[in-house]
């Protein structure tokens, strides 16, 4: 196709992706003329809903359509994680109406960057040419460093987007160099054509490409935060909106995993002992420095962000399996993570009123006697990030570690087990403070409408495929397959 | 005619001072200068393989590259602004409300 | 060694010199000057590698537009007092280890480098009968029409993002 051929088939599997920024750019144009941030709000959920529609119509249908010159590909794969990413937007707008307001920032341009950010993360999930994955990358990023530094008047914001765009910059700077290295050992930036490449010439232990595969790790180590390139992460998801931290840890961390996936089991398919060699002490220092270093915190969000690097360590588990069902199952983990964190970074949301922040650990003592709807959602939220059954992260657990001892690393997931066992400590210390101790002073819930039903949204999401997961399972595998 | 490594060479250099520059340089105007010196390693060595693959696509990725570096710029200073604003200083271990 | 080579060793030692010299001036509008030169410079190589646009580019972006937007706003912060602090961070030594295992690392690896595939159809003859815009424009108006639209997304996210942090507060 070397000519513009603009008809409707060729644009097909690109419509989610139109709508999402046709919406985007509806909702800047409608913020001159609407006052009510409810009515942007509400236009940005239905236009994502539209493109969850659209991408639930063709998921698992027919295999893989690849347009614009082999760079863009709607498959399974990427369909699943749009579904991760659908979800992400539509909560965190949710949740985030009444916030704003709270923190003074009910800007309209806030919906249209979180539509720009999630447009970015699907073009991320659908890229199969390496200067498309970039620029998806960089759409979702520096989308993402505005809406962290949102709150222009508060010096904490600032920070945690000064050092969120510092890092994520270079970062991105160590993304590219890979690329050129591959590219100037390939000659092209296709990412199936790189993996056909380099079987046919069998460069398998080519230095060049070790070299590349290393400095692909550095860059996707930190957009999923995992250790040792997640010192960014507790200061830019302290420092940021809640409503921004519970949207940029799990949808920049999916779609981290989606490029992850994508370039490591695709283009780096032929050296995959070497990348697994590497991913497992990445692995097994974000679980350990994650599920360690959230114990001494005392701030909910810091503790939050620490627990994601674990999170950020469990899925790569998947990974690290190197099969197909691994990978299924990091992409099971990451849609539970999805309702489980932003479930919970509901609640904290709802603890910030008018003058009172709500993000210390203490605020939330004897929470369950004035408020025990609130504090059971906590404490569903809180089983599940731990992984008790009969919640939804006992299954996300389960699949990973499960893939991971099939492929023989049985040690990691005996690893894996025990720190997800240190986990309990700090996740159910919250739950120890809502039930057991006394209530310290008069705590107000903010509530609203759009965070009620994300609340029972997620919450019920989170216990109804605890306990019955097929049906999840079979969504996934579908992913897989077609 | 100048060897394809010389380039490279030459790229890896400038890369490794900009990793230096970001990570050793307290005033963060300085450290978003280095993140665009890496990027200009980058390019450099795209440039290079585009031409000695014969390949026009290196240099499209080179332009790409410098289209995001000064959207990235732009947000960058806007962000380094806001920051001001708040509190009057641009070096990254004053900027410490949180720990880091 | 040719006359070429010798013109490329000194655009290069100048490229390094001038890199380093930006990471290392305290005041950062020296920095920024001496960014001009690398830039300068880095067009030259751009130049000894056919890609007459590409140096043109980067002239206009990078010197034209980026570097003034740096000076705007390092004139508009004042940073005078900046001047008497320290300029590296306590912990520089390790950055520095950093660097040169970093430069040792890169050079022992592709110090040897060579061209693996076939060359492709874009000779230097080939771009000479064409003329480098027409060929450019071609590749990029047609098979990169996907990564240039997403680019205008990104420049539009970047204004929005700079009128949205650095407005004035609105009462």
């Amino acid at each position: 196709m070397s000519f513009l051929n603009l008809n409707f088939m060729y644009i097909k599997p690109i419509a989610p992706e139109l709508i999402i920024t046709c919406i985007a750019l509806i909702l800047m144009l409608l913020d001159l003329i609407v006052r009510r941030k409810e009515v942007i709000a509400l236009v940005g959920i239905i236009g994502t809903t539209l493109a969850l529609y659209l991408t639930f119509k063709v998921y698992g249908l027919a295999g893989p359509q690849t347009v614009f010159n082999g760079m863009f590909v709607l498959d399974g794969y990427s369909s699943f994680f749009k579904f991760i990413f659908y979800i992400n937007a539509i909560l965190t707008i949710c949740i985030s109406l009444k916030y704003m307001e709270i923190e003074k920032a009910a800007y309209g341009e806030y919906y249209a960057l979180l539509l720009f950010a999630t447009a970015g993360m699907m073009i991320i999930a659908s890229a199969l040419d390496l200067i498309v994955l970039y620029l998806g990358i960089e759409l979702m990023s520096l989308s993402t460093y505005i809406l962290v530094g949102i709150i222009r008047h508060d010096t904490k914001s600032n920070e945690a987007a000064i050092k969120y765009f510092l890092l994520g910059g270079f970062s991105s700077a160590f993304l590219l160099y890979g690329a050129s290295l591959i590219y100037g050992l390939t000659g092209t930036t296709n990412i199936g054509a790189i993996a056909a490449f380099i079987s046919e010439k069998g460069f398998a232990g080519n230095q060049m490409l070790l070299l590349s595969m290393a400095l692909f790790t550095v860059a996707f180590g930190f957009k999923i935060a995992a250790a040792p390139f997640h010192m960014w992460a507790p200061d830019a998801y302290e420092g940021a909106p809640t409503s921004i931290t519970a949207f940029m840890s799990v949808g920049p961390k999916a779609a981290g995993f989606a490029a992850l996936g994508r370039v490591f089991m695709v283009a780096f398919s032929s050296i995959k002992v070497e990348w697994s060699t590497v991913l497992i002490p990445l692995a097994v220092l974000s679980m350990c420095i994650g599920n360690i270093v959230a114990i001494s915190q005392t701030n909910i969000k810091r503790m939050l962000a620490y627990s994601s690097i674990a999170h950020a360590g469990y899925a790569l588990l998947g990974v690290i399996a190197g099969t197909n069902s691994g990978l299924s199952s990091m992409m099971n983990y990451m849609f539970i993570y999805a309702f489980m964190n932003i479930g919970a970074f509901a609640v904290v949301i709802m603890l910030r009123r008018e003058g009172f922040k709500g993000e210390d650990l203490s605020d939330y003592e004897g929470l369950a006697k004035n408020h025990p709807l609130a504090a059971a959602l906590m404490l569903v939220f809180m089983f599940s990030l731990t992984g008790i059954p009969p919640t939804a992260g006992f299954i996300a657990k389960f699949y990973v570690f499960m893939e991971v001892i099939k492929t023989g690393h049985v040690l990691l997931a005996v690893i894996a087990v025990l720190f997800s066992v240190a986990s309990a400590f700090f996740y159910l210390r919250v739950v120890m403070y809502m039930y057991m101790k006394e209530p310290r002073g008069e705590v107000i819930l903010t509530t609203s409408a759009p965070i009620c039903i994300a609340l029972a949204v997620t919450a019920l999401i989170v216990i109804v495929f605890g306990i019955f997961p097929s049906s999840l399972l079979d969504f996934v595998s579908l992913a897989i397959s077609g | 005619m100048v060897p394809l490594s010389w380039y490279i060479v030459l790229s890896a250099v400038v890369f490794s001072i900009g990793v230096v520059g970001f990570l050793i340089r307290r005033n963060i105007i300085i450290m978003l200068i280095s993140i665009e010196i890496m990027l200009n390693a980058v390019n450099i060595s795209l440039a290079a393989f585009s031409h000695y693959l014969q390949d026009i696509r290196g240099q499209i990725f080179v332009f790409f590259v410098i289209a995001v570096a000064a959207a990235e710029v732009a947000i960058g200073l806007a962000l380094i602004i806001a920051l001001f604003r708040n509190k009057p200083t641009l070096n990254v271990d004053e900027i410490n409300i949180m720990k880091w | 060694m040719t006359t070429l080579q010798i013109f490329f060793i000194y655009f290069a030692v100048m490229t390094t010199l001038s890199s380093i010299l930006v990471i290392t001036r305290k005041n950062a509008v020296h920095s920024v000057i001496w960014m001009l030169v690398l830039f300068v410079h880095i067009a030259a190589i751009y130049l000894f590698l056919n890609a007459e646009l590409l140096a043109a580019i980067q002239i206009i972006v990078y010197a034209g537009a980026i570097l003034v937007l740096y000076l705007f706003v390092i004139m508009l912060l004042n940073l005078r007092e900046e001047d008497t602090k320290k300029k590296f961070l306590s912990q520089w030594p390790l950055g520095l280890i950093t660097g040169v295992v970093f430069i040792m690392f890169f050079i022992l690896i592709l110090g040897k480098i060579t061209v693996f595939p076939t060359p492709g159809k874009y000779s230097v003859e080939f771009i000479k009968s064409e003329g480098i815009m027409m060929t450019i424009g071609k590749v990029l108006y047609t098979e990169y029409l996907l990564p240039f639209e997403v680019v205008s997304l990104i420049l539009l996210v970047a204004i929005i993002g700079a009128v949205v942090l650095a407005k004035k507060k609105i009462s």
